[in-house]
């Protein structure tokens, strides 16, 4: 600027400097704390001087809590979240935008108001839908009167059952659902210029075609952006993997914490808890580092 | 805005739509339509299905003494971590917004602690702030005692209320200096030239022209205590030392995970549902009519 503000310049930085500390020092600790060995962890206060137990610290973690299986899962898992939400809200926003079917309003505010029911509200429901996939649908035929027909027709009873318990599916399905991507995707449809529909139509190409062949790649740099942060957020889920895998083979990485607190008895090994910790919470951190313009954006663009 | 070229088969439309709305209504919509159902009947001990009872599961939930403490709870906790992060994350984006030296390593960094997944940064936090080991415990041999999360409720819920905000400085940050950086060079540059210094210029022309990113993080920071506080509460404090940090979500998850009482849980999942929309319509109404500057 124009003027020569010294002293709160000077403060300016120091502000910066202490905040700067603020946000690494957690970090650090979680570093530092990883590399000693369980007698020097429990020191008050703990040097600050890297021990050199790091590799043994990682190695007895990743055999405590699982790691190999567990991360394996979480990439599966947040991967295909991702993956899954930018697709579907893709497509979804595609038909709000571009056809003209009745309707099509009342659906844009079905997908808009889920963002009121956010997954910890309505989280005991969900879990007995997930025991039961299908069960909406059995109640409606119920309801309807359908399988009191067909059991007569037919002699058949109707028992719809899909289990989601325990299974990559149920960890995966619930989540896929997403406003904030339609919403975002809605938005980049409504930028893209009519000429371009217009041209193509006149080409004489269909709706899935246009929506293949010139949306898709028009609409890459969203994807980024989408993929980005809902990786990130998919990989920090917590409770609805926590219900959802009892069993320990569909388990993710973020979930393992738990197994990762040091017990009360006895000398605490928080060594070994913050190795863990520093394996687990480095994925998504790495992402947003290598990522970040695409974080950024895409975090501004779908939350207003 | 509407589209000028659109194609006429509503099949196809439909067809497009359709895995979300499937997804939607099985996932979103059957499970709150359920627990409106559950939040009014109560199940038989033996089976049998549910009975009808009203308004009983709500009167007994407002009576009961531990629902209002979840209830006061999660406010301290909400408005605490949120004036905390909103505050620190303010200044912080202001400051960096001037783009002093070093500024670009501060706008990377600054954002990091929003990727940490909140449970992993609650058994972090659990250690830094344990008092026999870690970092805070420094206090304790200084003053043996005045730091106990474990054993202390108030030092509890400063410990989980820290871990968030730490989280959600993050977070904010990002908001608060993109908003910071669509502001005009020009107006500031105007009032630099009239003689205003910099802190005049934050306080008269940045600060307004932030209000409505204030306001969308207010709303935004208050929901999310109410549902990303669950992994820092359940991996840092499991909701004691007796029941000081249970919030509503975590007492939620109790009473019908642990507890078993499905009434009770959907009751208060029903009264959580109205805090969150009454929040979003706010939201909503007010960005409709924030003012604009440009």
């Amino acid at each position: 600027m124009v003027e020569r503000t010294p002293i709160f310049n000077a403060v300016c930085q120091i502000v910066l400097f202490i905040g700067l500390l603020t946000v690494l020092l957690p970090f650090l600790i979680v570093v530092i704390a990883a590399t000693h060995d369980i007698r020097t962890v429990n020191t008050v206060p703990m040097p600050l001087v890297p021990g050199s137990d790091l590799f043994a610290n990682l190695h007895e973690a990743w055999i405590r809590a699982d790691l190999g299986r567990k991360l394996l899962n979480s990439f599966l898992f947040a991967g295909t979240v991702a993956a899954g939400k930018v697709l579907l809200s893709s497509m979804a926003a595609f038909a709000i935008v571009y056809f003209r079917f009745p309707g099509r309003m009342l659906m844009f505010w079905l997908i808009f108001i889920t963002l009121m029911l956010p997954l910890e509200v309505r989280i005991v429901p969900t879990y007995a839908v997930a025991a039961n996939a299908l069960a909406p649908f059995q109640a409606i035929l119920d309801v309807t009167g359908i399988s009191w027909l067909i059991r007569n027709v037919s002699g058949l009873q109707v028992k719809l059952e899909w289990g989601l318990l325990n299974s990559y599916t149920g960890l995966i399905l619930p989540l896929v659902a997403t406003a904030t991507g339609t919403f975002l995707y809605r938005q980049f449809y409504l930028t893209v210029p009519d000429e371009l529909a217009e041209a193509a139509k006149m080409d004489g190409s269909g709706a899935v075609r246009f929506f293949v062949d010139i949306l898709f790649p028009l609409s890459k740099p969203n994807m980024i952006a989408l993929f980005t942060i809902m990786f990130v957020w998919s990989w920090n889920q917590y409770l609805w993997p926590l219900l959802i895998t009892t069993d320990p083979n569909f388990g993710i990485a973020v979930t393992q914490l738990k197994h990762l607190i040091p017990s009360e008895f006895g000398l605490p090994d928080w060594n070994v808890a913050m190795a863990g910790t520093l394996i687990i919470m480095a994925p998504p951190l790495i992402v947003v580092i290598l990522m970040q313009r695409w974080f950024v954006r895409g975090l501004i663009s779908t939350e207003k | 805005m509407e589209k000028r070229a659109t194609f006429s088969s509503t099949t196809i439309g439909l067809l497009f739509a359709l895995p979300m709305l499937v997804l939607i209504f099985v996932f979103f919509y059957w499970p709150s339509g359920q627990a409106l159902y559950w939040a009014f009947t109560l199940e038989q001990p033996w089976g049998g299905g549910n009975t009808w009872v009203g308004l009983q599961n709500f009167r007994q939930l407002l009576s009961d003494p531990y629902y209002w403490g979840a209830i006061s709870r999660s406010m301290v906790f909400g408005l605490g971590s949120t004036s905390i992060a909103m505050g620190v994350a303010l200044l912080l984006a202001l400051f960096t917004d001037r783009e002093m030296r070093g500024h670009k390593a501060y706008r990377s960094v600054f954002i990091w602690p929003y990727a940490i997944a909140a449970p992993a940064l609650g058994l972090a936090f659990r250690f830094i702030l344990a008092p026999e080991a870690g970092f805070l415990s420094l206090i304790n041999q200084i003053w043996p005692g005045l730091w106990n999360p474990a054993l202390d409720g108030t030092d509890a819920m400063i410990a989980v209320i820290i871990a968030f905000s730490w989280k959600y400085v993050g977070y904010n940050f990002i908001f608060f200096l993109s908003a910071l950086q669509s502001i005009p060079r020009s107006l500031i540059e105007a009032a630099a030239m009239d003689g205003s210094g910099p802190m005049r210029r934050m306080w008269d022309i940045q600060l307004p022209l932030l209000t409505p990113t204030l306001f969308f993080l207010l709303v935004i920071n208050i929901t999310e205590s109410f549902q990303d506080s669950f992994g820092i509460v359940d991996i840092m404090t499991q909701g004691g030392p007796a029941r000081a940090t249970e919030l509503m979500v975590y007492k939620i998850y109790f009473d019908g995970f642990k507890g078993l009482d499905y009434s009770g849980a959907a009751a208060q999942s029903i009264i959580l549902m109205g805090l969150v929309v009454l929040l979003t319509i706010v939201q909503f109404r007010f960005v409709e009519r924030r003012v604009h500057y440009k």
